[in-house]
């Protein structure tokens, strides 16, 4: 058994708040990279250069990449021999929240409740997802989710007889709603299989996986490949100003289904897909 | 088209802005989205006036994160206009002239930006701490109490914007997309 307090954790999620919001990550870094020599169009040439210009703003200047700082997602995958003392979790976990949105000049983007809509003012609560893994390590890793393309997610239930056609058709036509509300070139994760839930929750873990990265299933490989080749004919471009460049990855995440039934989640996030994590 | 704009938008100004003109824009822009506008809705219900004169003025739909000391604001970009389509055509009709934000409009907002000679900009979603360098005052006006949501008043040097719907309601998403798919 092996004791953590639980500020180690409060004081882990304040700074991967702060990161994630200010340095993009190695993978999307590379990217956007890729897609600003791969880029067609000369106004999204220019959108993708802007974008470019203001990560090294960003960094430099310790100014947001975005305003909308998102709503704190947190994964968090506790050891079975670990023991947390000095506190509650959870509450350690809101409190790193707070205190990476509050010290880090980050907006505060929650409120307490979805129809009376009272801002909380310290951008809680996170929304945490809870694994328990082999060993006495806790790997944590924040996504926090900006609504512009939060909003343009979407779950299908399909039907067995849909198959992989009616996936693909699920996948493209939630991008195409998206198109420029979701400030292209997108990650699209998706999530085929398991309940109307877990599809959700795997779209949403699908793009966690670093872009570039395809699946170990030969035919989800292939699939990835082939949505990511459909999407970019689609002419939304960066911006949505029109050109070849929609999406950087298409990452989809697969789970066992019931005999009656094939959901499908595509969760729909921006060019920046924050992602950082953290092993204690 | 590359062009420099001083604010507020005259009818001469928008008469020259056509869609997927490149457009830098200095002045007086507001800042105003979804709780602002419901409230600004809520008021004209009431029979009140709205907290700021928008007539010939320019709304940009942004909440902007907190600045840093020496800074006048935090990172500002576009958030998704779309959400606003409900309330823009009241406030068109009372003589808005500018929008800027991100995403699709309804036909209704173009209908109503076509029947009063105005014009829907989009600038770069994501590209907020690059934008805030073309922001030189922020002052809340109105609803200080929603935090990131209150209306600021904002002084801009060059700020880029893209003209997506014009006066005419030709709209650039669409001939954008169109000139570059393949399916």
């Amino acid at each position: 058994m092996r004791e953590i307090n639980v500020s180690v954790i409060t004081d882990n999620i304040k700074e991967l708040c702060i990161k994630a919001n200010h340095f993009l990550s190695p993978d999307m870094t590379c990217a956007l990279n890729n897609a600003c020599e791969a880029e067609e169009s000369e106004l999204g040439k220019m959108v993708l250069g802007s974008l470019k210009e203001n990560l090294e703003i960003a960094s430099s200047d310790m100014i947001p990449i975005c305003q909308d700082t998102g709503m704190a997602v947190v994964f968090i995958n506790v050891g079975q021999e670990v023991h947390f003392v000095g506190g509650n979790l959870e509450d350690a976990i809101n409190e790193g929240v707070r205190r990476g949105y509050v010290d880090g000049y980050l907006r505060k983007s929650v409120v307490s409740d979805p129809i009376e809509r009272v801002n909380t003012k310290d951008n809680t609560p996170a929304v945490i997802h809870y694994n328990i893994i082999p060993g006495d390590s806790v790997e944590i890793t924040l996504a926090p989710k900006g609504f512009g393309s939060e909003n343009m997610s979407k779950v299908y239930m399909l039907k067995p007889a849909d198959g992989i056609e009616g996936v693909k058709n699920a996948v493209l036509s939630a991008v195409k709603d998206a198109g420029p509300n979701a400030c292209p070139p997108m990650v699209i994760g998706v999530g085929i299989g398991g309940t109307f839930e877990k599809c959700a929750f795997l779209a949403k873990k699908a793009l966690l996986r670093p872009a570039g990265e395809h699946s170990e299933i030969p035919y989800v490989k292939a699939l990835e490949e082939e949505l990511l080749r459909r999407i970019n004919k689609t002419g939304i471009g960066p911006g949505g100003l029109g050109g070849t460049q929609t999406a950087f990855a298409v990452n989809v995440l697969t789970y066992p289904t019931h005999i009656a039934g094939l959901p499908v989640a595509v969760n729909i996030c921006c060019h920046v897909n924050r992602h950082v994590s953290v092993t204690i | 088209m590359e062009k420099k704009i001083s604010l507020p938008l005259t009818e001469e100004i928008i008469n020259d802005l056509k869609a997927g003109d490149y457009v830098y824009l200095t002045g007086t822009i507001y800042t105003a989205r979804d709780a602002a506008h419901k409230r600004m809705d809520e008021a004209l219900n009431d029979g009140m006036a709205l907290p700021v004169d928008i007539k010939g003025q320019t709304i940009y739909y942004m909440g902007p994160s907190p600045a840093r000391e020496g800074r006048p604001i935090g990172s500002a970009g576009p958030t998704t206009a779309s959400r606003m389509d409900k309330y823009a055509p009241r406030l068109l009709d009372l003589g808005l002239k500018g929008m800027i934000g991100k995403g699709r409009r309804s036909e209704a907002v173009k209908d109503a930006i076509v029947r009063n000679g105005a014009v829907y900009f989009a600038t770069v979603g994501g590209a907020g701490a690059l934008l805030s360098k073309a922001i030189v005052s922020s002052e809340v006006v109105a609803y200080d109490d929603l935090g990131t949501e209150a209306i600021r008043e904002l002084k801009v040097e060059n700020f880029p914007v893209i003209v997506v719907i014009d006066k005419t309601g030709a709209n650039l998403y669409d001939i954008a997309q169109e000139q570059y798919n393949r399916e």
